[in-house]
């Protein structure tokens, strides 16, 4: 398989519009856990345009079903089916966001001005989980770039912390008692990461707005890093001069590194990174394939030029 | 035949139906999922499967380990009569959810059969259990029972050991939340609390007798 960076002239010039409309294609995830049901009505973001982005040449799209119905949100439960069943409980309308730190303008912007001004564009990248799983996903969002620009980061500020909303009374996994995890969650980018074009923040997939079991209204893609790292339904971001605590890298440090870089030689203690399951896998199939350095994305490399990253993992 | 035979018999028979209606269900989602891939196991098929054998063979040999404490409890003595039944579904849930994991996860491939045992430790002690249970199994007959005499309880304490190690195995392969060890840590510890208290108490008497 070659890789496929996103090049302006792959992408079509005319415009679509997000719709309103949730899931009608995802029955499989209607009938298990009533995700229709719920009313939610981001407007802000229904008749919005977004430049389509083209396929990965030679990778199937996973079918919306999947990417709606197998997901990792332990905010809803640890078993890939609960964030489906059970994240249709949190409220995302209305959100805002808090901006904060090392910033020149810090304030918190209803998500609507939040995205006032940003261009919407498609991008269809590969989802690499640390669990040795993977999928292929056309996520709708903007570079991260252009949100924090908004706020003016200062000459002090070296990383990005980014925190989910922490809401127990609707996020039945963060009601758990035996959760290892200490709420809420968070992940963080050096800056020149974050920075990096192929960084995007998401408000849809799939031509629609994002369903909430991934991570609406708004969550990063960071597609050379492990899934864990493209944290979900943010509500602050916080500029800092010194590397933040990480979630999962604070609970198990040798086991997730900090960087989480798509690495098929630095191995995890539970999973081998050298090769992947693209999803979906049949019974008679596992559709195993070998998983590149960046997840295919090498054009990252130079963020990492000279660092040791079996070390820095 | 007496009628408690006839009873006995059928009280059996409903017994094994139970325990492997979990696998009759797995047969039958085996068959939806070839008409229509997806729509039983979603999109990881091997995961779901796995997870759901070792979720039952977990769950079955607690039950195992359940038995004469209610037998006890119930006062109807007779009814460990169904242990051994219990105890040999265990392991043949456990020796489905192995051949699940070495066909569907590890795709029949030895290297990454042999990686995953030296490096996974959640893998080397769901083995050992596995392992452990062996003996057990081929031993749990009348024939093996007479044999091995007072010897043939020791060697089935080992089932504490499976016990302690299959919890060892859900505890390490838990990541984030740790319902689900607790749950069955939790009962684990209850059965063999239960034994325990049960020994110690033993003991203090026999020491009453001697003085
Ligand atoms: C007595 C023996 C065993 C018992 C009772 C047992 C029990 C379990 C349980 C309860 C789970 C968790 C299911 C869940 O998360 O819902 C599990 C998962 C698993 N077991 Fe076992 N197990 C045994 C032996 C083995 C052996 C011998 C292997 C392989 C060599 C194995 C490999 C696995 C794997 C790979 C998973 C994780 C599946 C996944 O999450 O992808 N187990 N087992």
């Amino acid at each position: 398989m070659r890789s496929a960076p996103i090049r302006p002239s792959e992408i079509t010039p005319e415009h679509v519009y997000l719709s309103r409309r949730r899931f009608i294609a995802g029955g499989a995830a209607l009938t298990l856990g009533g995700v229709g049901a719920h009313a939610l009505s981001e407007d802000w973001l229904t008749g919005r345009g977004f430049r389509p982005g083209a396929p990965i040449e030679g990778e199937d799209t996973t079918p919306i079903e999947y990417a709606t119905a197998y997901n990792n949100f332990y905010e809803f439960g640890t078993d890939k089916d609960d964030p489906a069943r059970y994240a249709h409980e949190m409220t995302v309308d209305p959100w805002s966001v808090e901006v904060a730190g090392e910033v020149a303008k810090p304030g918190k912007l209803g998500i609507e001005d939040l995205l006032a001004n940003v261009d919407l564009e498609e991008r269809v990248y590969r989802l690499r989980c640390v669990e040795a799983w993977s999928m292929v996903i056309p996520w709708i969002g903007f570079p991260v770039k252009a949100l924090l620009d908004r706020f003016e980061p200062t000459g002090a500020a070296k990383f990005v912390e980014f925190t989910t909303l922490h809401r127990p009374d609707e996020m039945r996994g963060q009601r758990s008692f035996f959760s290892g995890i200490d709420w809420p969650y968070v992940e963080a980018l050096r800056l020149d990461e974050a920075y990096h074009p192929l960084a995007i923040l998401a408000v849809g997939m799939y031509g629609n707005v994002l369903p909430n079991q991934n991570g609406a209204p708004l969550r990063l893609v960071v597609p050379w890093k492990y899934g864990f790292k493209s944290i979900k339904s943010i509500v602050r971001i916080r500029l800092t001069r010194r590397r933040p605590g990480t979630t999962w890298n604070m609970l198990q440090p040798r086991e997730y590194g900090f960087y989480a870089n798509v690495n098929p030689t630095v191995d995890h203690p539970r999973w081998s990174q050298a090769s992947e399951r693209r999803l979906p896998s049949t019974l008679f199939s596992p559709n195993r394939i070998e998983t590149r350095m960046f997840n295919g994305y090498e054009e990252v490399a130079s963020l990492y030029a000279d660092m040791d990253l079996r070390r820095n993992y | 035949m007496t009628a408690s035979d006839a009873r006995y018999r059928w009280a059996q028979a409903t017994v094994i139906a139970l325990l492997c209606a979990p696998l009759a269900i797995l047969a039958w989602d085996f068959v939806r999922e070839i008409r229509q891939p997806g729509v039983a196991f979603g999109p990881d098929p091997a995961e779901t499967i796995v997870r759901y054998l070792g979720e039952w063979a977990i769950r079955i040999l607690l039950a195992t380990l359940a038995v004469s404490p209610v037998a006890r409890l119930l006062g109807r003595p007779r009814l460990v009569r169904y242990r051994r039944t219990f105890g040999l579904a265990a392991f043949s849930y456990a020796v489905v959810h192995f051949t699940g994991y070495l066909v569907l996860l590890a795709g029949l491939d030895a290297g990454t059969f042999l990686a995953d045992f030296v490096e996974r430790p959640y893998i080397t002690v769901g083995l050992a259990a596995l392992v452990l249970l062996v003996p057990l199994a081929v031993t749990s007959t009348r024939r093996w029972q007479r044999r091995l005499a007072r010897n043939w309880r020791r060697l089935h304490r080992l089932v504490y050991a499976i016990g302690v190690l299959a919890c060892i195995h859900l505890l390490w392969l838990s990541k984030g939340d740790y319902m689900d060890a607790a749950l069955y840590g939790g009962i684990l510890a209850l059965l063999l609390g239960e034994r325990l208290a049960r020994y110690t108490k033993r003991l203090r008497e026999r020491g009453v007798h001697e003085t």
